[in-house]
């Protein structure tokens, strides 16, 4: 746990392999298209536009007076921490108030993201969503595959749907298909959680929480467990061999369209029989005692032999569940037949995907647990999944239909919750159901998202244009019920700690006076990366809840104040910002300046500059050094640093 | 610090509000009688949980199977309770277990270390849409005292499972202490001070700058109440319990020199300062491979240490008032595979629990000597389990809380073992 012993020894072995995976990237892309750009921009302000109408008809129907427009530096370091997760360099600062072109926030916007650290954390932080933040059955889940995969197509600028299409649908080694890592995130005690991949999904790409149909119909909403367990079956055929993930489907054969009646009769006739018994393995074979058992009126019927009288054995599995799962058939089930586009098609029993409902006795009011196979079904709009595919290419259609506006929706809330650090609704992922004719943020964000080829860079760029996103967090109402509508309407920008790793990683930045990214001394990124995992698990990482609005802690503040890592980058030394900016500036109020410019992203203010200066007046070397290390410590302390503003 | 109280009284008013809902106190401390002076019913109840981080082998701790085919190369010993035999790398333990009780039978579903570990250390298993509370932590928010300056809620040799707050929030995490009874993890300013006031007060005028306009945004964030609670803590005299130098030299060498040894003696000095909830972890019980040799590895560490923590908290008259719980997160398989380990094993795994007014000298539930039933006799649900614990505490077990997303949640749906509570 220690830094310091763990890290030394293992920087150079690390440092040997990280090497190898960084040079082995991309190198940084550069801006293209400088004239196609002007036209995007413009593009991007009519949409803003109609955001700002949004909003401004709020605050004007619930009178309220929205802040001023923040600083540009100030908005700067939003993006900043949005887009690459740390504060601005000094070299940043320097570049930005440089460029006096007009709608240099926008073309800034732009130019972070066309930097590998803008695709490498948004990678990270949107895998918390998808995949979860656990390492997780490392043989077959490798989260860092997934993540650098999730880089890659945030770097190539790849539409979103198709992201999310290969997640859902993606084949191969977890290793060489990444992607197929959000299927084997799903691996709990050796098993394939299905019921987990369907909840995740509709979760994190159609943000609405139906886990809990799991178990029970949804308390408040229309999801029923059959709507849970329909969405499951789709990952019913999931298979996982040396491989990788694949699909082999359950289905045997299709009889042709004639048998309804006989089906209804829970006959098997011999002309039944032989059809089958054509088709299957020997040992599959139909026999003669063999019944039709209705699993669903009309529309589906499952071939069961004779149950053996139970015999209990102690070792046998499905023993060492407590409750009683009951079967829904009498006999012992062998073959499903499903009435699906007016054929019926035949599975296999064995390896169809099967539900637990669980519901209460009508008669005793006893909780009960029955087994029941479940065919791929979708809650709505049926027609929206497409004719052809396997089960998972068809969800993937499904949930990436274009007029699926849920899947537009939930990632607009997301990308919101990311800028701002709060989600537009939250929790983020349960959103209500859209309205008809009603039109909210998420609905213009989401339309927009849409019509521009799901592209999650524009949504990222009119999110940052928007007037809410340019609010300052100060206002000049004392009145709490005001303030906190002001909150509620986005009519402030709204005050939100620092992740984790962006507290950190502004540490690091603010201990640099150059931009610490690809092109940084390895080193320098090596202790960086290790430090950053240290201190993120003593901070506490968020894990996938991570929008969730919180105050800090004291442990937190313990480690701020005392912990090793934050003292030693506000140490005045000759290779960090603090000892270079005490050596380098020719005078106090340059110095103090820089020291504000690196860790607040802004000048001292009138009171600031009379209070500190004379403390560094009159200093020189190490004593001087201290203080600029003391008021360094000073400015990592504030609330200023460690929250968005 | 005197400068850094100079927030108005409406400030202090809403904090105190918000304050109370994360848990925190704003009670001046030294009110009443010292938690560290009262003794048996006059005492709060706390709680130590050792925790087994990897699941440590059924057979060869508290259900060893001698002679039998799953049974490896570990004996049994008699020990002080009559009729249970422990495996005989825990002679000392063997001299203690009477004062708590055995449960043989516990059945978790989760069979991964990161799923197990969430199980065993909240009663539920691992749900998406929110995080539940570890018992520590509903230890804490349940029973706070306002005479403790130090956190309630302490992880010692604290590993990367530390027990959680979940949704009674983040005030409740375990606080971690890396490495107990040496370092004392940033409770020690860095500057001397002379630095340290410039420090603080350069912080408040910093604060100032940001307070401005932003005074009912800025309340929100506890940034400020949360640095002067830090800094409380620092200044406590109350830190003492974290340092174990003065304790006697024979003592400090019968826990064990090791981290986990120093833990348990830090974790005795804390619950008797008042401390609500202490867990302190011994790592490396997964032994996949060489499981007889790696359990013998294991005792040395844990043997000393446990037999000494019963012993110490008897002598001081505070095992009444300390429910005491050795765990992890499963068990390990009966059969031994090809490489001399065991594997996972989440159904029939013992814990050691007592204290806190439980029963002593109870064995409950027995695994198959064959190891071919999957299920125990008697077995003994996790939930039901922390219904005993909680019960145990003085908390309502089955009380629910509105969670943050709106659904109502019962710290345990278990009920308490009849049992063992008497």
């Amino acid at each position: 746990m220690n830094t310091k012993t763990v890290a030394i020894p293992g920087v150079v072995v690390v440092a040997v392999i990280a090497v190898v995976s960084w040079a082995a990237r991309s190198p940084i892309t550069s801006p293209e298209t400088q004239t196609h750009l002007a036209s995007v921009l413009q593009d991007v302000e009519g949409t803003a536009g109609r955001i700002d109408r949004h909003f401004e008809r709020i605050w004007r129907d619930d009178e309220l007076t929205p802040a001023d427009l923040a600083d540009e530096l100030l908005v700067l370091r939003r993006l900043s921490l949005a887009l690459h997760g740390t504060i601005p360099s000094l070299e940043e600062i320097r570049a930005f108030e440089a460029d006096k072109q007009p709608d240099r926030l926008q073309r800034w916007t732009d130019r972070m993201m066309d930097d590998t650290r803008f695709s490498d954390y948004f990678a990270e932080r949107l895998a918390r969503g998808f995949v979860g933040v656990e390492d997780g059955a490392f043989i077959i889940f490798r989260r860092d595959r997934f993540v650098e995969w999730l880089a890659e197509q945030l770097n190539d600028n790849a539409p979103y749907d198709q992201i999310v299409r290969e997640m859902i649908s993606g084949t191969g080694l977890w290793t060489g298909t990444p992607s197929t890592n959000f299927v084997t995130a799903a691996m709990a005690n050796d098993e394939l959680d299905k019921n987990k991949l369907a909840g995740r999904s509709v979760r994190v790409f159609l943000g609405q929480r139906i886990d809990c149909a799991q178990c029970h119909d949804h308390p408040f909403d229309d999801w029923t467990q059959a709507d849970f367990a329909g969405l499951a079956a789709h990952f019913g055929n999931v298979e996982l061999s040396a491989l990788g993930v694949e699909d082999r489907s359950s289905r045997l054969f299709r009889l042709e369209g004639k048998w309804q009646k006989q089906l209804d009769a829970c006959v098997v006739t011999e002309e039944l029989r032989r059809q089958f018994n054509e088709v299957v393995a020997k040992n599959q074979q139909i026999r003669k005692n063999d019944k039709i058992e209705v699993a669903e009126n009309g529309k589906s019927w499952a071939i069961v032999s004779e149950r053996k009288a139970p015999q209990r054995k102690d070792n046998e599995e499905g023993d060492e569940e407590d409750e009683q799962v009951e079967s829904e058939f009498k006999g012992r089930p062998r073959f499903v037949i499903r009435k699906e586009d007016g054929n019926f098609n035949v599975y296999e029993y064995k390896r169809e995907f099967k539900a637990e409902f669980r519901f209460d006795d009508p008669d005793t009011g006893e909780p009960r647990v029955k087994s029941k196979v479940h065919g791929p079904t979708v809650p709505f709009h049926p027609e929206w999944v497409p004719k052809e595919g396997n089960r998972r290419e068809r969800l993937a259609g499904w949930i990436t239909h274009p007029k699926n506006q849920r899947f537009e929706r939930a990632i607009a809330n997301r990308v919101w919750g990311f800028m701002f650090g709060r989600p537009y609704i939250y929790p983020v992922d349960d959103l209500p159901t859209p309205a008809d004719g009603a039109t909210d943020l998420l609905d213009i964000l989401g339309r927009d998202f849409r019509e521009h080829g799901y592209d999650l860079r524009r949504l990222i760029r009119v999110v940052a244009a928007s007037k809410p996103f340019r609010l300052a967090s100060a206002h000049d109402s004392e009145d709490a019920a005001e303030v906190e509508r002001l909150n509620q309407q986005w009519g402030v920008f709204p005050l939100l700690r620092l992740r984790p790793e962006q507290l950190i990683g502004s540490m690091f930045q603010a201990s640099s006076i150059k931009t610490i990214d690809q092109n940084s001394h390895l080193l320098f990124r090596t202790i960086k990366y290790f430090n950053t995992g240290d201190f993120v698990r003593e901070y506490g990482d968020l894990g996938e809840s991570e929008l969730d609005d919180r105050a800090g802690t004291i442990p937190q503040a313990l480690l701020r104040m005392n912990g090793d890592l934050p003292n030693d980058m506000a140490k005045a030394s000759p290779m960090s910002a603090p000892g270079r900016i005490a050596g380098m500036s020719s005078t106090p109020e340059h110095c103090l300046e820089s020291c504000y410019l690196v860790c607040l992203s802004r000048r001292p203010v009138q009171d600031e500059t009379n209070y500190f200066l004379p403390h560094l007046r009159g200093k020189n070397g190490d004593s001087f050094s201290t203080t600029v290390g003391d008021i360094f410590w000073t400015l990592f302390n504030s609330p200023e640093f460690s929250w968005n503003h | 610090m005197e400068s850094l109280t100079t927030t108005t009284e409406v400030t202090r008013r809403t904090a105190m509000k918000t304050a109370a809902g994360l848990g925190l106190s704003l009670m001046l401390p030294g009110l009443g009688v010292k938690a560290a002076a009262k003794r048996g019913s006059e005492r709060q109840k706390s709680l130590i949980v050792l925790w087994m981080n990897g699941g440590p082998s059924q057979l060869e701790t508290w259900d060893p199977h001698p002679g039998t085919k799953i049974g490896g190369l570990t004996k049994s010993i008699t020990t002080k309770l009559s009729g249970l035999k422990i495996a005989d790398m825990y002679p000392q333990v063997a001299e203690q277990i009477h004062h708590l009780s055995v449960v043989r039978s516990l059945m978790s579903k989760e069979g991964d270390h990161e799923r197990g570990s969430y199980m065993v250390k909240t009663g539920f298993r691992p749900d998406p849409t929110l995080i539940h509370p570890s018992l520590g932590a509903i230890a804490t928010f349940e029973k706070p005292d306002p005479t403790i300056e130090i956190p309630m809620h302490i992880s010692l040799a604290a590993g990367q499972r530390a027990g959680r707050g979940g949704y009674l929030g983040d005030a409740f995490d375990a606080f971690k202490i890396f490495d107990p009874g040496r370092n004392i993890q940033n409770l020690r300013p860095r500057a001397g001070k002379k630095r340290q006031d410039f420090r603080l007060k350069s912080l408040e005028v910093v604060s100032k700058t940001f307070r401005k306009r932003r005074r009912i945004q800025s309340e929100s964030t506890l940034h400020q109440l949360t640095i002067e609670r830090a800094l409380r803590m620092m200044t406590s005299k109350q830190l003492k319990a974290f340092e174990i130098e003065n304790e006697p030299k024979a003592l400090r060498v019968s826990y064990g020199s090791d981290r986990f040894g120093r833990g348990c003696l830090v974790a005795r000095r804390l619950i008797e300062e008042g401390v609500r909830a202490v867990e302190v972890t011994l790592n490396g019980w997964d032994t996949h491979a060489n499981n007889h040799v790696g359990h013998i590895e294991q005792a040395r560490k844990l043997d000393p240490a446990f037999a000494t923590l019963i012993k110490d908290l008897v002598t001081r008259d505070l095992l009444d008032s300390t429910v005491v719980m050795c765990i992890g997160e499963f068990g390990r398989t009966p059969t031994i595979n090809g490489l001399d380990g065991r594997d996972h094993w989440p159904t029939g795994f013992p814990c050691v629990i007592g204290g806190g007014g439980l029963k002593s000298g109870l064995v409950i539930g027995s695994t198959d000597p064959t190891g071919r039933k999957k299920r125990p006799n008697d077995p003994i649900e996790i939930k039901d389990l922390y219904a005993t614990v909680l019960h145990a505490l003085g908390v309502e077990y089955d009380k629910e809380q509105i969670t943050p997303i709106g659904r109502p949640m019962a710290y345990s749906y278990g009920a308490p073992i009849e049992r063992l509570i008497s």
